[in-house]
């Protein structure tokens, strides 16, 4: 549970004035900009420009000399193999920030999105050198990995003349890790359970519904009374108040009235992007289900389909449209 | 006993807690402080309130919210179904009791943590066996489940019999969020949204995109309804309730009336309309802003035709050249409505409502001599008109 009232306040007073700060380090290229560390991200990013890595090349490109990759901006400063460790900077206010979030029970951290601009093109015997600074503290924030807050960080790197070379963004979202549960339910098999989809709740107006699906047949239900079909199924004809009833089984034929392309919230136990009809079923009432096997693009209104009655998940039978 | 609920009755206080994304507390503390900020507003003391009212859906007991906010005895409490279409059902309850003298000041409330808490979006799904989980369980095994789908099933078919398109809808979302970007109570507050951001936005359930739903808040709202006499004698501009009603629709399911002869048909929008317009003397040429309830963008259109603004399957003509915005024809959830102030089911529009006719407005509208207000569409509804005292 997330912290609220007068501690969310003092909290949030707290994070307040780590916005606009620059975090105190200042971060220096190890090497400069050189050919053999180009030559290894070119390798290992598949990059075969040749004004990076051939200098004959080079000499004729726009550039007339051999080049860094834009991209490999952030790689000029990084810390190398000491980054993994927990040691760090006792100046280092962002890091500060984030012992800050860890003790208010947002110890979870991940990295969201990052924008860059380059300014102009690195050059072999440059020197770069970087300066963070925070630059945004969200207010809290509901997400899919819990309720945190999303930091953002603007990094602008400078070369030897202190002429500004480009900069980067980095967000991430501190978040309270949501608590989970202790055991996953197990089959009797020991094996763990998939998700399946939720059932249909059971009662005495529904039930025989689904026992004739069960074998295999999709049922719509006649008054006795008029004779009058019915979808859904009910206790009483709202034509002739006759509470006696009977079925008949459809020919699963129909045509699309209406349908939809549910893309969000995924739920477990259902395969996204997933199409669900209004089909009126040749015999005149109407049936919602799934059109499987077509692209959801190539569904319209008035398409002909035709339903089966199959498993869509473990044990659960379901009349299913697919295109006729 | 009167025999028109026309001017019966008035709105003299409005409530409202903040709305945010995780409120941190309970829905029965902001059901709390939005039923005192309204007592508060009204000019009245928590002992001047008899009656109480609330949605099914509500999670916080009348008697609770009456101890927490000092209202001592009772003698008039109800509550209204159906999710969002509850939202003037409510008004509705609070007009009957005061035009019969059960009550003379109702309190009318709504609270929810609709972000942090329960969510509508995460879809309905198991629980005891009543006829409305039977209901459900026609659509949750395929995985028609939320109300993004189910609104997206009728708006296909709308959008397939009148040549309406996603860029139409955006109109509403558009000119609302217009409206938004001035009011600071809007989760949208100065956050303005373009056409090609709405275009570009990602789909939730076809055809309807991200900015075509609703917010999801925690928050509250509370109004305080009494007499036209009593409301005569307190500080702020009352809202007249000219005119109140309600209805369920033949065929009616909550939410997938999707077995009516005409799937787009919302016969229980148009048994509302009929009724308003009735009780009033009034038409759709006498109003002059409105509160169209808006869990979605598609549903405004509907409602505009309903109520006779347009012709049916014309809607999208109508606000394509701005009648929907504040210099428009027809100026529409100035508050920025659900979709861009926030989802209190309907009763944060009810409190623009009040401000429309005070002239409070962050987008006020030069004439406000009348406004319409109404309520959740595809379930049984409710709506009223409000006017000047
Ligand atoms: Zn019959």
């Amino acid at each position: 549970m997330a912290i609220s009232g007068s501690e969310r306040e003092a909290f949030e007073k707290q994070l307040e004035a780590y916005v606009g700060l620059d975090i105190g380090l200042e971060d220096i290229g190890k090497d400069r900009v050189n050919a053999a560390m180009v030559r290894h991200w070119c390798e290992a990013m598949g990059d075969s420009c040749g004004a990076y890595t051939d200098p004959a090349l080079a000499a004729e490109s726009v550039h007339g000399e051999l080049v860094a990759p834009p991209t490999m901006l952030q790689a000029w400063i990084l810390g190398g193999v000491g980054m993994a460790s927990d040691e760090s900077d006792p100046r280092d206010k962002q890091k500060e920030l984030h012992r800050i979030f860890d003790a208010h029970g947002f110890s979870g951290v991940v990295a969201t999105n990052t924008e860059q601009e380059y300014t102009r093109y690195l050059k072999m015997g440059d020197e770069i050198r970087a300066r963070t600074v925070i630059e945004e503290i969200s207010e809290q924030k509901a997400t899919g990995l819990g309720i945190g807050y999303f930091i953002n960080t603007r990094t602008t790197f400078r070369d030897q003349n202190d002429t500004e070379v480009g900069w980067l963004t980095f967000r991430v979202l501190k978040f309270e890790i949501a608590e989970v549960p202790v055991a996953a339910e197990t089959a009797e098999t020991g094996a763990p359970s998939r998700p399946q989809r939720l059932r249909p709740a059971m009662a005495h107006d529904n039930q025989w519904w689904w026992e004739c699906v069960d074998k295999g047949e999709l049922a719509i239900q006649r008054c006795s009374g008029c004779e009058a079909l019915r979808h859904p199924p009910r206790p009483m004809c709202g034509e002739c108040q006759s509470s006696e009833w009977d079925f008949v089984f459809s020919t699963g034929q129909g045509t699309v009235h209406s349908y939809v392309v549910i893309r969000h919230p995924e739920v477990p136990g259902y395969t996204y992007p997933l199409v669900v009809a209004v089909v009126d079923l040749e015999e005149g009432t109407r049936f919602v289900s799934n059109v499987v096997d077509v692209d959801p693009g190539d569904v319209e209104i008035g398409m002909a389909v035709q339903a089966t009655i199959e498993l869509v998940d473990d044990e659960m039978k379901l009349p299913v449209f697919r295109p006729a | 006993m009167p025999t028109t609920l026309k001017d019966q009755a008035a709105i003299v206080g409005i409530g409202e807690t903040e709305y945010s994304k995780n409120s941190g507390r309970s829905e029965l503390s902001l059901a709390s402080e939005a039923c005192r900020a309204a007592i508060k507003d009204a000019g009245l003391t928590p002992a001047d309130i008899d009656g109480m009212t609330t949605f099914t859906m509500d999670t916080s007991d009348e008697i609770e919210v009456a101890r927490a906010v000092g209202v001592g005895d009772l003698t008039f409490y109800s509550r209204t179904p159906h999710g969002g279409g509850a939202a003037i059902g409510v008004m509705h309850q609070a007009v009957m009791a005061v035009a019969t003298g059960s009550a003379k000041a109702v309190l009318v409330y709504r609270a929810l943590n609709g972000r942090s808490g329960a969510r509508y979006s995460e879809g309905v799904s198991g629980g005891p066996t009543t006829s409305d989980l039977i209901h459900w369980s026609w659509y949750m095994p395929s995985g028609l489940m939320t109300p993004a789908s189910w609104v997206a099933m009728v708006t296909q078919r709308y959008m397939h019999e009148t040549g309406c398109t996603s860029r139409d809808l955006a109109e509403v979302c558009l000119a609302q969020r217009e409206h938004a970007v001035k009011n600071p109570r809007a989760f949208f507050y100065q956050k303005p949204l373009t056409l090609e951001e709405h275009q570009a936005a990602r789909a939730i359930v076809e055809p309807l995109r991200l900015y075509d739903c609703c917010q999801e808040t925690d928050g509250g709202s509370a109004c305080v309804v009494v007499s036209p006499e009593m409301a005569r004698d307190l500080p702020n501009p009352p809202a007249m309730i000219r005119s109140v009603a309600q209805a369920a629709g033949a065929h009616q399911e909550s939410m997938t009336s999707f077995y009516r002869p005409t799937l787009t048909d919302l016969p229980e929008v148009d048994l509302v309309a009929r009724q308003c317009w009735e009780m009033s003397g009034l038409g759709p040429e006498d109003i002059d802003a409105a509160v169209i309830y808006d869990a979605f963008s598609s549903i405004v259109l509907w409602q505009l035709e309903s109520y006779g603004f347009c012709k049916k399957g014309q809607a999208a003509d109508f606000i394509r050249d701005g009648a929907l915005r504040l210099d428009g024809r027809l100026p529409t959830n100035t508050h920025g409505g659900q979709l861009s102030e926030a989802y209190v089911h309907g009763m944060n529009g009810v409190n623009e409502g009040v401000r429309l006719i005070r002239g409070t407005s962050s987008s006020q509208p030069a004439k406000n001599e009348h406004v319409l207000v109404t309520a959740g569409v595809g379930v049984p509804t409710s709506g009223m008109i409000l006017g000047q005292i």
